[in-house]
């Protein structure tokens, strides 16, 4: 072979291992049975790969060639092994009966192979697991992110991180949690926690609970990937839902930073800024989901987000189907946030004092007393109301509460701004 | 897989029931014990006297101590458990889902370790 085409092979290797080696190793984890054994066969069949493939030629279909490559070579590995260790015997054995007796073409069988990423996907956010947990697993053999690049993402250090997916991985194993889809019956909630995982990611990014940053944009576009791939994978009303409102809050993205980093109000935003696309596709989303009639809190909230989208101002606002819609999700899914939310927008829409009269009457069930939303939302309302000693103080309440730097100087200008 | 289902509650609920209303909860027992056993799942389970009639020791420097009452006192007590076989963590946590208990109290669902 010329160096040419050595080159295009070891070219090829690289967007494989990017396009299919979470599938990969999706396949792997059912063939072997356990999570560890499986990556170290990944890394041994593209190790594999990176020599034979520049001398013998790309194969003609490179995920089968693979998982062939990664199997072979765990079951070799663990009856070198099994010298030591005769447990390990007894397991090579099984692995190599198991494939001997798998029916033919399963390495191409692609919806064998879509349902071991879906078996993956429910095993990693399976509820036995802690959510942090979930999460950190999810990211790492979904999404192949590194221990650092999750870290890095949550601001916290790689070896907790690093700890987390171990202490999963043992949990997985111990407690027998199955690698299989969901049965129809268990179907909605383990559904809820997929879904939730995803929601967790894309909300860390597109408002960092910490920092310096206000978002963190590789996270939302690696919670809108696995939202797409849950769709295409599965498609349930409230995973279309979820994708909706994932892509509608995303499109403002540009419009809700200014240049220097500061944070924009939606009522203040450059609507030109808004990306039309993400909206399009969004609101597309919401009316499929809202068709099926089996839509949840996900969908409600998109389409929230949807009627927002089509403002062209913020003052063209359609409020009264935005509190109609909040009523319906209060019903729903019952929570303090949503009852705030719904507050703002009665407020928008029967002025103020009626906005805060519901706002007071939550805090004073204490559930939000250390929300600071809550107390910037109040503030805001008196500041409209004209009471200014009321709104600093509330102000000030909500500054205390607060740790995200854009943030505070969000709340600082706006108690600069009040007149003394 | 073996699992261990602990059924938690707070014991002071039951001496407080209505006759009929207790009787109705051992009859479910009854019913639940006779349909686990009839699905392969049990081997074995017992209710235990409530945590007055406990007694925890320990030896510490050779030296035996006991006291009265359980290791710690919580707000939901170890009231019985079953000793169940399981395909997996989802057989099993279906199985320990119609635990009667579990809709007043708790149920732990622990792994046995696999003696080789």
């Amino acid at each position: 072979m010329s160096e040419d085409a050595a080159d295009r092979a070891r070219e090829r290797v690289d967007a494989v291992y990017r396009s299919d080696s979470r599938r990969v190793l999706a396949t792997l984890i059912r063939l072997l049975g356990d999570f560890d054994l499986a990556e170290e066969a990944l890394h041994d069949a593209f190790t594999a790969a990176v020599e034979r493939w520049p001398l013998e030629g790309v194969p003609a279909n490179p995920r089968a060639w693979l998982v062939s490559a990664g199997r072979f070579k765990a079951i070799d590995g663990l009856r070198r092994r099994a010298r030591f260790d005769a447990s390990l015997a007894h397991l090579a054995q099984r692995l190599d009966a198991d494939s001997a007796g798998a029916p033919r073409g399963w390495e191409e069988d692609d919806e064998g192979v879509e349902d071991d990423r879906l078996r993956l996907i429910f095993t990693c956010c399976h509820p036995a697991l802690p959510p942090d947990a979930q999460v950190a697993l999810t990211l790492r053999e979904v999404c192949g992110l590194t221990t650092e690049e999750i870290a890095h993402a949550f601001l916290t250090a790689a070896s907790t991180v690093a700890q987390r997916i171990v202490r999963a991985k043992g949990k997985i194993r111990d407690a027998g949690i199955p690698y299989q889809l969901p049965s129809r019956a268990d179907l909605p909630d383990r559904l809820a926690s997929v879904l939730h995982v995803i929601y967790l990611v894309f909300n860390e990014g597109y408002s960092a609970s910490a920092g310096a940053s206000l978002t963190r944009p590789d996270l939302s576009g690696e919670a809108i990937r696995l939202g797409r791939l849950l769709v295409e994978l599965l498609p349930e009303p409230e995973a279309f839902g979820l994708l909706a409102l994932m892509l509608l809050h995303e499109s403002r993205r540009v419009a809700r930073t200014s240049p220097t980093g500061e944070l924009v109000l939606l009522d203040d935003q450059d609507r030109a800024l808004w990306s039309r696309e993400q909206i399009a596709e969004g609101q597309a989303l919401v009316e499929r989901a809202l068709s099926s009639r089996r839509f949840g809190p996900y969908t409600l909230q998109a389409a929230i987000a949807a009627v927002h989208a089509d403002a062209p101002r913020a003052a063209a606002t359609d409020w009264a189907q935005i509190v109609g819609l909040y009523d319906v999700l209060a019903r729903a899914d019952p929570s303090p946030v949503v009852e705030l939310n719904r507050a703002a927008a009665v407020a928008m829409r029967d002025g103020p004092s009626a906005g805060l009269a519901l706002i007071d009457a939550l805090l004073a069930r204490g559930d939000l007393a250390d929300y600071h939303l809550a107390h910037s939302a109040r503030a805001d309302l008196l500041r409209r109301l004209g009471k200014t000693a009321e709104a600093r103080a509330a102000y000030e309440v909500a500054l205390k509460l607060t740790r995200q730097a854009p943030e505070r100087r969000f709340l600082e200008r706006r108690l600069r701004e009040l007149p003394s | 897989m073996k699992y261990l289902c602990l059924i938690y509650s707070d014991e002071a609920e039951f001496p407080k029931m209505p006759k009929a209303e207790a009787d109705k909860w051992m009859s479910e027992y009854a019913e639940f014990t006779d349909r686990i056993t009839k699905s392969g799942h049990y081997l074995g389970g017992n209710r235990l006297h409530p945590t007055q009639a406990a007694t925890t020791l320990r030896i510490r420097n050779g030296k035996l101590s006991t006291t009265d009452g359980p290791f710690a006192e919580t707000k939901e007590q170890l009231g019985g458990y079953y000793l169940i076989e399981a395909r997996d963590l989802n057989d099993a946590l279906q199985v320990a889902s119609r635990i009667p208990g579990a809709r007043h109290g708790s149920v732990e669902v622990r792994p046995v370790v696999d003696r080789p």
